[in-house]
């Protein structure tokens, strides 16, 4: 079985199928940007998308995800470095405090803003509504996604 | 890290936002055992025996660990050793642990700890803190003698004479509920065996690095240089990671140290809930005399605390209910007697407002029901008490030594929310759609840091380097709230260098003297401090070195735009250039500098003295609608204005008050961490409700800077400040819409009463 994992193809050894997804990419790959925080689906700081659709991990198994197209955070930035717009916009409005929701953040808002380029506050407000954070009050991460749109209206 | 000049600045936001920065949970090390507690499902009983034979025979399983295995100290606490390590004697609440499984997988651990089994005679629970204060009560602790952990009043005038000057008393009862702090990242830890000195290292999720070091050198039966606690990035803490998570790091380096191996303990969010210490919850008798002109002239009050089934930091937590039991006003006649209580519920300790956003919640009720009353706007009421310039708080401390803001913060939040005009359009339980609109606010003033709880300095260290790179330290710990960041950006800005030039080392207790824990809104105020005077015992060095090439005097050389300068002419040495040199005059551009808070006093006897050095003041406004078929109340405004002091990292500043009132605005609506004869029943985040983006409303904030000349950077505090005031607020807001007042949280409505045709009458 085959995952695609950040552009990269990844070969699951049979042991790893039924091992829970979250533990395989924190484990196996070193992938830990996606925290475990809850156990049940219920926080949303395991988020990663899944051909571009968000997945709550924790909850799911390494063999639910044969040949799909996984975007972890770590394969956010450019190769060299350079942060998405999304993330950089994150960085520059203080919508980073403890860091631990901001994972399944970023990767909530750039499924939402692939597919609502130009979104109001308000849809912002509801796109990320299942991710828990209990540090900033959400006020600057609306903010960040706000300012990050104009980069997705000029995508194609 | 970000750019110096985007709004906001963090030395870890790059790595926070690439998911890169590596939490505890996400730390690997080869050979690494995992752990999981056992609990007995008990609530109250006397420990007859702990039976861990089945839990040993699972395959994978190398040990599990009870009491009998501590060497060292089992019992700990930072008032009363009355915390257990392991639970010894008796079985105090749901959330004791008595024993620890070490297995090869996390998941043998956790499938083990449940085979463990506790043979214990089952006593009386006390539940209810009321019931435990009684003489006939079981006892929690039968050495304590008594369910009452501690005592404290405020006597102050007399309160007869001052009921005697009333034209009206009023007196209410009041209640709140046990909330938990629900940091996104469970209590965990990492203890390492240092194979060349033995000595234990620890990483951890935890806000008191110092503590748990105390702690954990204490379990073990060794010396605190035997043990090294180093930051780790921590997700979240809001003062619900000291106490329990010291345990979960003295167990874990006990495992280590026995086993010769590297433990790792992540709590599941079940665990977490239910061991970790919440917010306290409050009964409250509130009864205040008040003048036709609206003058408060006495209040009696007297304060429940539940502590639960230990002692944490109960007695600081009601003592600065104590001392702030009458809000921002100015009272002359005051009598409170405060009560911590043991019962067999969840243990209670600090978390961020520590004992105040009860109290705001009784306090900016009463004033409003007072007003009423008089006959006066609340507005105006509060005006005719609040605390000015030289005014006397109620523990006969004078307000002199600061800027006294109360009066601007509340002006500032009228102004941007145009309260007054948006007052007159409040519902009062009639209104012609579903949706019944309310506007309220709250305002507080609070006194920062420790105060008369403890020992209150912190340290800093600065270590210049030969290519004019910067390293600096301080005993203060990340918690999420940006404190690195402010420390390196107070540094940059006493030094007058770049601010590239800066690294904040990664914390360890190895390298800096004990500076206390990161708690109490004390961050900014003491690390800065200490952060401001060792740059400029730095700049004195400097100069000292430099005068004579400058041709001016030690006192005359300036730090500026990365450069040290001389007089006018413009001679100058580039900073970078001026650390080389000092390597070859064979100096250290190193300092170590204290910051000590300045003294306070207190009289437990009387309640009086100067409980704080100083004071902030913050106010905030919330608008909002209540549906009347539903009871379901809608947030859609909130404006905040708090005096700071000065504001080091401002859109840092604006974050800490957005966040303290999205959790006030649970605490008001959502948030009750529940149970069944005493057993947890909100175990995870789907029961527990914590605000979620769709909860929260649109947030302005109002940054009001008076520098307070006791702290060296001028900055004071804001984590706790902004978090007590928002559920006050929002009870206001309730009433102006529907009409009701509440006085217990959260706030429950169903459906409300068609108004009757009386009420209607009697418009």
């Amino acid at each position: 079985m085959k995952l695609f994992v950040n552009g990269k193809e990844i070969e699951v050894p049979a042991a790893a199928m039924e091992k829970r997804i979250v533990e395989f990419l924190r484990e196996d790959l070193d992938l830990t940007g996606a925290k475990n925080a809850c156990d049940i689906g219920a926080c949303g700081a395991c988020t990663i998308l899944v051909n571009d659709e968000p997945s709550r991990i924790c909850i799911k198994l390494v063999k639910d995800f044969a040949g799909q197209r996984i975007l972890t955070i770590e394969g956010m930035a450019a190769p060299d470095g350079t942060l998405h717009p999304l993330q950089q916009a994150f960085v520059d409005c203080g919508a980073i405090q403890c860091g631990y929701c901001t994972p399944g953040m970023v990767l909530t808002a750039h499924a939402f803003l692939l597919k609502h380029p130009r979104p109001t506050r308000g849809e912002i407000r509801a796109a990320i509504f299942k991710n828990l954070c209990r540090c900033t009050g959400y006020q600057q991460i609306i903010d960040a996604v706000e300012q990050a749109a104009p980069h997705y209206q000029n995508r194609k | 890290m970000s750019k110096p000049e985007a709004k906001c600045w963090r030395n870890d936001a790059h790595a926070k936002v690439t998911g890169r920065a590596k939490f505890t949970d996400d730390l690997k090390f080869v050979n690494v055992l995992h752990a999981a507690p056992a609990y007995s499902g008990l609530v109250h009983a006397r420990i007859l025996s702990i039976d861990t034979g089945a839990a040993e025979k699972v395959p994978g399983v190398v040990r599990v660990l009870t009491a009998k295995d501590v060497p060292g100290v089992n019992r700990f606490g930072q008032i009363i050793r009355d915390m257990r390590i392991f639970a010894d004697d008796k079985i105090r609440y749901d959330g004791d642990v008595v024993a620890m499984v070490i297995a090869e997988t996390r998941e043998i651990a956790i499938q083990a700890a449940l085979l463990v089994r506790t043979n214990a005679e089952p006593l009386p629970a006390v539940l209810d803190p009321e019931a435990a204060m009684l003489p006939e009560a079981p006892l929690v602790h039968e050495n304590h003698g008594s369910n009452i952990v501690n005592t404290h009043v405020v006597r102050r005038g007399d309160v007869a004479e001052g009921f005697k000057q009333a034209d009206f008393i009023l007196e209410e009862k009041f209640q709140t509920q046990t909330i938990e702090h629900a940091y996104m990242e469970t209590e965990a830890a990492i203890c390492v065996p240092r194979s060349t000195d033995g000595v234990i290292e620890v990483y951890g999720s935890m806000q008191h690095p110092f503590s748990t070091r105390r702690f954990v050198a204490a379990c073990l039966g060794v010396t605190l240089a035997e043990i090294e606690v180093i930051g780790t990035p921590m997700g979240g803490g809001f003062g619900g990671k000291d106490d329990t998570a010291a345990i979960v790091c003295a167990r874990t380096a006990l495992a280590a140290k026995l086993l010769g191996r590297p433990v790792k303990l992540v709590y599941r969010r079940e665990w977490s809930m239910r061991e970790s210490y919440k917010r306290h919850p409050y009964r409250v008798h509130y009864k205040m005399g008040v003048t036709n002109a609206g003058r408060i002239t006495a209040v009696q009050c007297r304060i429940v605390a539940d502590g639960g089934a230990y002692c944490s930091v109960t007695p600081w937590v009601t003592w600065r209910s104590t001392v702030q039991c009458c809000g921002p006003y100015v009272v002359e006649h005051v009598q409170c007697d405060t009560f911590g209580v043991y019962t067999n519920n969840v243990v209670a300790g600090a978390m961020r407002g520590f004992g105040s956003p009860q109290m705001n919640f009784v306090i900016e009720q009463m004033v409003e029901v007072a007003a009423q009353r008089a006959g006066l706007s609340g507005i105006e009421f509060r005006r005719r008490n609040l605390v000015r310039q030289g005014s006397v708080t109620i523990t006969g401390q004078k307000l002199d030594g600061h800027t006294v803001a109360m009066e601007q913060v509340l002006n500032a939040v009228l102004k941007e929310i145009d309260y007054e005009t948006k007052l007159k359009r409040c519902a009062h339980g009639r209104g012609e759609t579903d949706e019944l609109y309310g506007i309220g606010l709250a305002m507080s003033y609070r006194g920062v840091s420790l105060g008369a709880e403890g020992v209150d300095f912190c340290a800093a260290i600065i270590n210049a380097q030969a290519d004019g790179s910067i390293l600096l330290e301080t005993g203060i710990h990340e918690n999420g709230q940006g404190s690195d960041s402010a420390m390196s950006l107070i540094c940059a800005a006493e030094l007058g260098v770049d601010l590239n030039r800066i690294r904040y080392r990664r914390a360890s207790t190895s390298n800096i003297p004990d500076s206390g824990t990161t708690v109490a809104s004390r961050g900014t105020i003491m690390g800065g401090g200490a952060v401001t005077l060792a740059a400029r015992e730095l700049k004195a060095k400097i100069a000292a070195a430099f005068c004579k090439q400058l041709g001016c005097a030690a006192d005359e050389v300036r730090f500026k735009d990365d450069f040290i300068w001389g007089r006018a002419d413009g001679a100058r040495i580039a900073f970078g250039d001026a650390m080389r040199q000092m390597w070859q005059l064979q100096q250290f551009p190193f300092t170590f500098a204290t910051f000590r808070a300045p003294r306070v006093s207190w009289d437990e006897h009387t309640g009086q003295g100067d409980a704080y050095f100083t004071w902030v003041y913050g106010c905030q406004a919330v608008e909002l609608t209540v549906n009347k078929k539903t009871g379901k109340v809608k947030l859609l405004n909130a404006v905040a204005a708090h005096d700071v002091g000065r504001a080091v990292n401002p859109e840092m500043v604006r974050g800490q008050i957005y966040g303290g009132m999205a959790m006030s605005a649970g605490y008001a609506l959502h948030e009750e961490v529940k149970a069944t004869a005493g057993k947890m029943t909100t175990l995870n985040l789907n029961t527990y409700r914590i605000p979620r983006s769709t909860d929260v409303p649109k947030m302005k904030v109002i940054l009001v800077e008076n520098p307070d000349p006791v702290s060296p950077t001028g900055a004071k505090s804001i984590g706790e400040p902004a978090n007590e005031l928002l559920a006050p607020a929002i009870a206001n807001a309730i009433f102006h819409a529907t009409g009701r007042r509440h006085c217990s949280l959260p706030i429950r409505l169903g459906a409300l009463p068609e108004p009757t045709a009386c009420a209607e009458g009697c418009q």
